[in-house]
């Protein structure tokens, strides 16, 4: 096919003019910065004949860019301070505010024993150790996280010690405040050595109606043995632009399952990227989305299996209400010589409004013999059949439907082991099926 | 398992380059210039004798050709075909047309007996009505002969080649050609409309049930010849009619291109049900040579309550790029894709089906199971999609991989688009081994490893064997497991 380079449209030309005019203010990585503002320069915007976002056309639907957020003032902050957090008291949490790190919003003296918490960047600006790490999980030949990677202001790099078992969650708010709409690049970063096992539950948050973008990477490293859940809500005020990227290397015998719940933004794009380094480990990746109006969600997951005798698992469910649209694109990659591999992966939708729309792209890659691979896609209707058996007792027609709907995205939801946790998750989707009736 | 034995045996018999129609057929041919400009595109349609229309028709086709670039989102590899080195054209010399079998070159007819075509129809002479079957046999570049004429004719049933209907049923050519795959589809359809050189052309008239199989045998024979055939299927109102389609080609150290549009249509209750045993020559076991089958397939359920039913066996070729689609336009039509795609030696194959729903109440079934061995890659990519009017469509898919090897790769690509709350998609898809407990179960009573194999990958692909007409399910059994062979060990 042809390449063709097209004019670039308002929002390339300001992120392309973003980094030269913020270079100098960006802490540290200033070569790797510039090698993805590059990158960025020459591939662009993802538009649809970019085959990973197919579905998402984000040079079509991202008019402008809008321009960094500013720190945030101490009143901002005191603001933040009084809402209450989706997560509150669930765990120690760690809070960045328009795409800055906020000690003082954050527990840091309330860390359990074997966690160590810095600022990203603190750590990008002096070469602390772990900021050497920044960047491995997340490798992908991706123009929005070329973005990250160039702009990325600050965030957290969390270091949980070898053999450290936390109880409570930990929690990382990412909040965003003003009635303009600005743009944040935040990333964290989370090392868990051998043995560790944690939940890491992250929130988003911002008022109701600003068109917000948000660029986030969250990237999870670990070594061998360790046990790591990460759970994901996005719990903004509506109308933002949330891309974010989940990048995850693991060691082996090591266990990561995760949980994204999408209800609010306007438009999300979230995509993870797993990669097996070792031997034995086993991934459970699980979302729920629930979309209404002209809403846009994308999921997109590679899941490479490098090395043999990985398991992986994937679920995905998606409410389709109004005229929303719902991505998913699933790819099992098993290389040569990744013998035993076993690799399932099942996305389903239930399309509410007649003109909702799900696309689905389950992919399969296989290059070892000695496997087991399979995907499913389903997407249709509520069962009318259900629907009778549940109207003829006695439960009127919405009430049903919401019945039906909980159970569809709750077989997702309990994929979700901390109960603290999957309670407040069980509580957004109750809440949207209630503004539903 | 008589069948399953027959297959051994057949594989037994086969020598160490597995590919039995590989031979070459010497016989004179008259041949265009190497190379592509408009000269030879009027040099081709000169020789065809078409009318103007048709003379401009593929002008107009190789014009835009110019402007376009080959598609690369394929999973295959191959390194950059050079357009200008092929023959476009080459028809065997012939004095005045055959009138009948017995001018026929007997080389030509020597080839066709040697690829098993009862191409002389025995039946008719012994007088046996059973399983006949009508065969139009294309010959590198031309039709070589059509049997059955008269009998089709009897029921109305139109069956000659491409060029033949161009000169005398212009009419029913010019409102269908090009109207399910237009001139501008892609890059291979496009070059196809400039420089395609025959194929066969059918029409059912309404409420005519065809009496007989429709039958094309395509052989590649010339060297750096590439093929263009081009097929269109009109199935009137309430008519049916059921086409199979065989291909061969010589054994060639040099790749060779096939670039073949085949175009449906089916009106208002109308049938179309499309076989294909493709069995190109796949190169030899280094990756040496083979064809390279670039084809452009689809079907247009035009009319209320059509149906359209795609059957493939694929175990020959280089390289397969196809994806034989319905348009399930007409309320109440359903489509239907049935493939078995089995890949060996250095053979790469991505092909699948698109399945868009665009009426009401349509339903699709795709049923494709793939096969890999030896060095090979596999690919499925399909669509599936619901318009926002499609309420109430269908779709089953179920798409399964076996590898055999671990240097092979199975891919699966499937997109699944829905527009419509009420249309009702299931796609499910697997991917695995031979299992050791099957394949230990069959040994320990007395199969070997390799018919062992042969027994359970036909039970594998015994759901789209079934979709075969009989003639076909008996070779495309065989076919399998030659293609196969050597794999296992």
């Amino acid at each position: 096919m042809a390449q063709v380079t097209p004019m670039r449209t308002a929002a390339e030309t300001q992120l392309l003019d973003l980094f030269p005019a913020v270079k100098a203010r960006l802490p540290g990585a200033a070569e790797p910065r510039q090698q993805a503002y590059d990158a960025f320069a020459k591939a662009g915007l993802p538009h649809r004949r970019v085959e990973a976002w197919k579905y998402t056309d984000l040079r079509a639907s991202l008019r402008e860019a809008a321009p960094l957020a500013d720190a945030p003032s101490a009143a901002v902050l005191g603001e933040v301070r009084t809402k209450a957090a989706p997560f509150a008291g669930l765990g120690p949490a760690l809070a960045i505010v328009d795409g800055m790190f906020e000690p003082s919003l954050s527990d840091l003296h309330g860390m359990p024993a074997g966690v160590q918490a810095v600022g990203l960047a603190g750590a990008l600006g002096t070469g602390h150790a772990l900021a050497a790490q920044v960047g491995q999980a997340a490798q992908a030949d991706d123009a929005v996280l070329a973005l990250n990677a160039a702009l990325m202001t600050d965030g957290v790099i969390l270091r949980v010690a070898a053999g450290t078992q936390l109880e409570r969650p930990l929690v990382v708010r990412f909040v965003r405040t003003g009635s303009q709409a600005r743009a944040a690049f935040t990333r964290v970063l989370l090392v868990v050595e051998e043995g560790a096992s944690l939940t890491l539950a992250e929130t988003h948050e911002g008022p109701a109606g600003v068109g917000h973008q948000d660029n986030t990477v969250v990237e999870v490293i670990t070594g061998d043995k360790a046990t790591v859940q990460h759970v994901r809500l996005n719990a903004d005020g509506g109308g933002a632009v949330d891309l974010s990227t989940l990048g995850v290397k693991l060691g082996a015998d090591c266990a990561f399952t995760s949980f994204a719940l999408v209800t609010a933004p306007a438009l999300t794009r979230h995509q993870i990227f797993v990669t097996f380094a070792g031997e034995n480990s086993r991934v459970s990746l699980n979302g729920g989305a629930l979309l209404k109006g002209r809403q846009h969600a994308d999921t997109t997951l590679v899941v490479n299996h490098a090395v043999p005798h990985c398991e992986s698992r994937e679920l995905y469910k998606h409410v389709l209400d109004g005229e929303a649209t719902g991505v998913f694109q699933g790819k099992i990659i098993v290389e040569p010589h990744a013998q035993k591999t076993d690799g399932q992966m099942m996305s389903q939708a239930v399309l509410l409004g007649d003109n909702a729309t799900m696309n689905n792209k389950p992919e399969l890659e296989i290059f070892a013999d000695d496997v087991v691979c399979a995907h499913g896609a389903t997407c249709g209707q509520l069962d009318d059949d259900l629907l009778f058996y549940l109207r003829a007792r006695g439960l009127p027609k919405p009430d049903a439907e919401a019945l039906m709907l909980q159970a569809f995205v709750g077989e997702a939801l309990e994929k979700v082991e901390d109960e603290s946790i999957r309670d407040v998750l069980e509580g957004v989707v109750e809440a949207w099926l209630r503004a539903r009736l | 398992m008589p069948a399953v034995q027959e297959t051994v045996e057949q594989v037994r018999s086969i020598d160490v380059d597995q590919y039995k129609y590989g031979f070459i057929t010497d016989i004179e041919v008259d041949k265009a210039p190497k190379g592509l400009n408009e000269d030879i595109v009027r040099f081709i349609s000169a020789r065809k004798g078409d009318p103007e229309w048709m003379t401009e028709w593929r002008l107009d086709a190789f014009r835009r050709w110019l402007t376009m670039q080959e598609p690369t989102w394929a999973r295959v590899e191959y390194p950059p075909i050079d357009f200008q080195d092929l023959y476009y054209y080459a028809a065997p010399k012939k004095k005045a047309g055959p009138q009948s079998l017995d001018e026929v070159d007997p080389a030509i007819l020597e080839t066709y007996k040697k690829l098993g075509i009862p191409l002389r129809e025995q039946e008719i002479l012994a007088g046996v009505q059973t399983s006949k079957v009508a065969v139009d046999a294309v010959f590198d570049s031309v039709s070589v002969v059509t049997t059955f004429k008269e009998e089709l004719k009897k029921a109305g049933v139109i069956f000659c080649s491409i060029s033949e209907a161009i000169r005398e049923h212009p009419d029913l050519v010019r409102q269908y050609l090009g109207s399910v795959v237009p001139v501008t589809d892609n890059f291979y359809a496009t070059l196809n409309s400039a420089v395609f050189t025959d194929g066969s052309f059918v029409y059912v008239p309404p409420g005519v049930r065809c009496p007989m199989e429709l039958s094309t045998y395509f052989r590649i024979n010339e060297k750096n010849t590439g093929q263009f055939e081009r097929t269109l299927i009109i199935a009137d109102k309430g008519s049916y009619v059921s086409y199979l389609e065989g291909c061969t080609a010589p054994q060639r150290d040099e790749n060779q291109l096939h670039a073949a549009v085949v175009e449906l249509i089916a009106l208002d209750d109308a049938e179309i049900k499309y076989s294909t045993v493709q069995n190109w020559y796949p190169g030899d076991s280094e990756g040496k040579g083979g064809v390279y089958n670039f084809v452009t397939k689809r079907g247009d359920c035009r009319g209320k309550n059509a149906k359209i039913s795609w059957t493939q066996v694929e175990t020959g070729s280089a390289i397969t790029w196809k994806y034989p689609s319905c348009i399930l336009r007409g309320d109440g039509s359903r489509g239907e894709f049935y493939s078995i795609a089995v890949s060996n030696g250095y053979q790469q194959v991505d092909s699948g089906t698109k399945m868009i729903h665009l009426g009401k109440n349509t339903t699709s079934r795709i049923i494709s199971k793939g096969i890999s061995a030896g060095f090979s890659q596999n690919t499925y990519r399909g669509l599936v999609s619901a318009h926002r009017k499609a309420s109430g469509a269908r779709n089953f898919t179920n798409c399964d991989s076996l590898l055999i090897g671990d240097k092979c790769g199975a891919h699966t690509v499937p997109y699944i688009e829905s527009k419509n709350a009420s249309a009702i998609f299931e796609h499910e898809a697997t991917t695995s081994k031979i299992s050791e407990d099957q394949l230990f179960y069959c040994q320990q009573r007395g199969l070997s490893e390799e018919e062992a194999t042969a027994l359970i990958v036909n039970g594998f692909v015994k759901d789209v064997l079934q979709q075969l007409p009989m003639e076909f399910a008996v070779e495309a059994q065989k076919l399998i497991s030659i293609s196969l062979e050597g794999s296992v060990g």
